[in-house]
């Protein structure tokens, strides 16, 4: 195995991070609006989680950086260019549908690169990946079961669910680029290639939608830009500000 | 000045309750997972359930809030993620106590054997999502009664 360069390892690890970040704090914007008390409760369990784990992922990614940080700084000190999630976890909320699908289609990602995370070469990144993807575990179960729920419900829910998925698809493929970060971890046998673990995805995401009477999009063009840097969309300055908005206020505040 | 034995220390710890489940201790939890002296250093490691759990700053908080009135003056608590926390962990004790208090313990199949109310068999899943990450929502359909249910994880 090839020695990893802590370059390669801090994009890797903030990218896992950012990913967990973001979504976590989008899906806890639901806090207190979900339809109802159990969605709620659900919702905002995910989000826990989620924000758990980028606790672990960024605290990491700080050590490797080397530079006296913690995962609070790189959480909340960073501006909207320095993230590197996939653009899929940074999109508006929308209804209550299109969140449950947008988690669907990250948690069946994530559900597939942690268990391969969870046997690597790197004691740390095993042991997070092993703590999470028990938590992940329960999260895909929930999201894959309401949105077959969804889709094979109502008309009305069934339409906004079909709705949810053409928008969010083009998404999807930005989850298996690889790039020299990847070539790097696959060398030292951190992380697999992401691309390799697309036909499982494809698979299970198949599953669930023909349970679920949607249509998976034809079609292979994806948005890209955000695990890399290169651009992000306009909504993760929005999601940013209002996620930062305390250390901007009162900078170095502490509970 | 010698240093209270470990087994002194756990003892003491053993007098901990869970922050949000006070029926049941830090130690029937299976949390906390090593006691030792490092030379003048005493010790103490514990691995979070869930890893967002808002609990776990709690009950670090608790145990270092003891172990000071104890007199310990050179304390580290040490958090250690693998082997990750398990519900097999938790003592058979801690499974009688759960039931008694209201909450389903886990089990392998994955889900609540008996109502922990009426001890009912014909039971439905709410929500795999409960009041904290640890739990489960269901409700019996026997006695009518919603129950919470600790997840195995």
């Amino acid at each position: 195995m090839a020695e990893v360069d802590n370059t390669a390892l801090l994009q890797f690890l903030l990218r896992t991070g950012d990913n967990t970040l973001i979504l976590g704090h989008r899906v806890s914007e639901w806090c207190g609006h979900a339809p109802i008390l159990e969605e709620d409760i659900a919702l905002a369990n995910t989000a826990l989680d989620l924000i758990g784990q980028t606790q672990l992922w960024l605290g990491y990614a700080a050590e490797v950086q080397g530079m006296g940080k913690s995962a609070d700084d790189l959480a909340f000190l960073r501006d909207v260019w320095d993230f590197r999630n996939v653009l899929l976890v940074e999109l508006p909320n929308g209804d209550f549908g299109q969140t449950l699908m947008r988690q669907f289609l990250f948690d069946a990602w994530h559900s597939i690169m942690l268990p391969r995370l969870a046997k690597g070469t790197d004691e740390r990144v095993r042991e997070i990946a092993q703590k999470a993807v028990k938590e992940v575990s329960y999260h895909v179960e929930r999201s894959a079961d309401t949105v077959v729920g969804l889709g094979d419900g109502t008309e009305e829910s069934h339409a906004r669910m079909q709705a949810a998925l053409d928008y969010l698809y083009p998404y999807v493929g930005e989850l298996f680029e690889s790039d020299e970060v990847d070539a790097a971890m696959v060398d030292a046998g951190i992380a697999p290639d992401p691309a390799s673990l697309r036909d499982e995805y494809d698979a299970l995401v198949g599953r669930v939608m023909e349970k679920a009477t949607l249509t998976v999009p034809d079609g292979s063009f994806a948005h890209k830009g955000g695990r890399t840097g290169r651009m992000h969309t306009e909504h993760l300055g929005h999601l940013v500000s209002s996620m930062q908005w305390l250390q901007r206020a009162y900078p170095g505040s502490e509970w | 000045m010698t240093h209270p034995s470990v087994e002194q220390v756990w003892e003491w710890l053993g007098t901990l309750p869970d922050p949000e489940i006070p029926v049941i201790t830090l130690i029937d939890l299976g949390i906390i997972r090593g006691v030792t002296w490092e030379g003048d250093t005493l010790v103490v490691t514990v691995t979070p359930t869930y890893s967002g759990c808002p609990a776990t700053s709690m009950i670090n908080m608790d145990i270092e809030a003891l172990l000071r009135e104890k007199g310990i003056e050179n304390l580290e608590l040490r958090r250690q993620l693998s082997p990750a926390w398990t519900t097999d962990w938790m003592t058979d004790e801690a499974r009688a106590k759960l039931e008694e208090y209201g909450i389903a313990p886990p089990q392998p199949a994955g889900g609540p054997s008996r109502c922990p109310r009426c001890g009912g068999t014909h039971l439905e899943k709410l929500s795999q999502f409960g009041s904290t990450p640890c739990k489960a929502q269901w409700r019996c359909q026997d006695c009518l009664e919603p129950f919470e249910y600790f997840k195995c994880i």
